[in-house]
């Protein structure tokens, strides 16, 4: 690929990222209860990692802070104003979630894709909202990709696409649910350092992963969570490398 | 030979085939693609709203919708045809006139409504649930959600089935002449019957048959030939790249520039 899309000349765009609260949060399915009373802070433009066996709740809790599925008590308090009480169409306009498969829309290509929501959830004119989009696939390295349907990209470039999709909207928080896991490894380091550079740049993130050496490096705060409970918050230096509970260091003996 | 002449004259007796031919061309295929493509485009229309009825989220749209389903798959289509076709005649004649040709379309456009719901549902229940939560946490409505992105990802896959079905209309149009229709309105099966009522042989249907074999056979083929096609739309063809490639990529890219989330 070449480097034509480089633009050196202009200031990095910083983001606006807001803090989120966790109040108690409790979610089931069903009668089955999947998270049990989790509290926890993020401050504005830092970025959280949730880490934790997989069955412990972690993407249900993504899913609760957006409402993609309902919690059943706790709240969740974006910038000041209670999740519960917006209306959940206006709450996931501020929050973006990028997903482990991608969930692009397979008829269109990486341009719409990221310009269909722009429009028809934002009100943007046709143009406007494909200019905006370009910039946004400009800014995750697929300006030569842009009119290539999801199928013809590797998963790395699919990743990249969902990134800027969510990122086009202007959230206030993104939420990233295991977001390399279904990649080839040589393509993870990408996507990584592309979310590394977002939370750089003032973006709120709660992000669940199996990347420790990206929750080491990366996070602000690291979340273990085991059997729908936090079991451990703290310093990634804290959670790494003074691991206090049982269940943690079992965790990382065989994570790492 | 006694028998190879008799069954000429039975089946291809060219004078007959050659005597029928205008009417086959000019009344009977001009109301057998009528007739099918109008239930069929009333079929499709009252189809999407019975799937879309099918897949709600209420069981005051979806028992509906589940019962007409039932009942239009379930019974046979002559049957159908003639109670809609008789039982309405007289509600027909006041807004129609006394043709039963309207009534015909509507009952194989409720028959053809059932199988069709039955295909859109099936096809919009086969997009992947990822799709929706995509849409849903950009901040879309339901409605938009289906409307934009899942019902036509659903109806794309289906389009084969969709033409399976207007094949099945074609072929179910000629049971419409039970209904006894008026010479002009009569479809190919009905011609030909009526000319081989004349020419005392099966020459004209074998004739009829034909042209229900035009309409139809292509369209299968094209169906198989399409499939493809069909389920994943045009295909841009991008030549393969190494995913090391893309870790180059990512590094030309600028983190953004002039942007205004700020």
């Amino acid at each position: 690929m070449s480097n034509s899309t480089n633009t050196a000349s202009a200031d990095v765009e910083t983001f606006r990222g807001s803090s989120l609260e966790l109040k108690n949060l409790s979610m089931a399915y069903g009668d089955i209860e999947v998270l049990r009373n989790v509290s926890f802070t993020i401050a504005p433009g830092t970025t959280t990692c949730i880490i934790g066996p997989s069955g412990s709740g972690k993407s249900t809790l993504l899913r609760g802070i957006n409402r993609l599925h309902e919690p059943k008590s706790g709240d969740v308090i974006l910038d000041g104003d209670s999740a519960l009480g917006l209306k959940p169409d206006i709450l996931r306009r501020r929050i973006g979630m990028v997903f482990q498969h991608f969930n692009l829309f397979p008829d269109h290509i990486a341009l719409e894709n990221v310009a269909l929501s722009l429009r028809n959830v934002k009100g943007m004119s046709r143009a406007e909202s494909k200019e905006r989009a370009m910039r946004r696939l400009v800014e995750v390295g697929l300006a030569e990709r842009s009119e290539h349907r999801p199928r013809d990209l590797s998963g790395g470039q699919q990743q990249r696409v969902a990134i800027a999709r969510a990122l086009a909207m202007e959230p206030e928080v993104m939420l990233f649910d295991e977001a390399t896991s279904a990649l080839d490894p040589e393509l993870v380091k990408g996507v990584l350092t592309l979310m590394a550079g977002l939370g750089g740049r003032g973006m709120t993130m709660a992000v669940v992963t199996h990347e420790m050496g990206f929750a080491r490096k990366v996070a602000d705060q690291v979340i273990f969570m085991d059997e729908g409970e936090v079991v451990e918050a703290g310093s990634p230096e804290d959670l790494f490398d003074r691991p206090k509970s049982d269940r943690l260091q079992r965790f990382l003996s065989e994570v790492l | 030979m006694d028998w190879f002449d008799t069954i000429t004259h039975t089946f291809f007796d060219f004078k007959a085939m050659a005597d029928v031919m205008p009417q086959l061309l000019a009344i009977g295929l001009l109301n057998t693609l009528i007739i099918s493509l109008a239930s069929t485009v009333i079929g499709v229309v009252l189809g999407m709203i019975v799937a879309v009825m099918g897949i709600s989220p209420s069981k005051w749209l979806r028992i509906p919708a589940r019962i007409y389903t039932d009942l239009f798959r379930g019974l046979p289509a002559i049957l159908t045809i003639l109670l809609i076709g008789q039982g309405f005649a007289r509600l027909s004649q006041s807004v129609f006139g006394p043709s039963p040709y309207p009534l015909g379309i509507i009952a194989l456009s409720l028959i053809a409504s059932a199988y069709i719901g039955e295909i859109f549902r099936a096809g919009i229940m086969s997009v992947d649930n990822g799709q929706i939560e995509a849409c849903r946490a950009l901040g879309m409505s339901y409605t938009k959600a289906m409307a934009l992105v899942v019902i036509p990802q659903g109806i794309r896959r289906v389009l084969p089935a969709l033409v399976n079905q207007f094949i099945s209309i074609v072929k179910d149009s000629s049971l419409v002449y039970f209904l006894g229709l008026m010479v002009g309105e009569r479809e190919l099966f009905r011609v030909g019957q009526d000319a081989a009522v004349l020419s005392g042989n099966l020459s004209p249907l074998v004739m009829a048959g034909v042209f229900y074999l035009i309409i139809t056979v292509p369209l299968t083929h094209l169906v198989n030939y399409f499939d493809n096609r069909f389920r994943t739309g045009r295909r841009r063809a991008a030549p393969p790249i190494s995913g090391l490639n893309e870790v180059k990529e990512l590094s030309a890219a600028s983190p953004l520039t002039n942007g205004s989330n700020t």
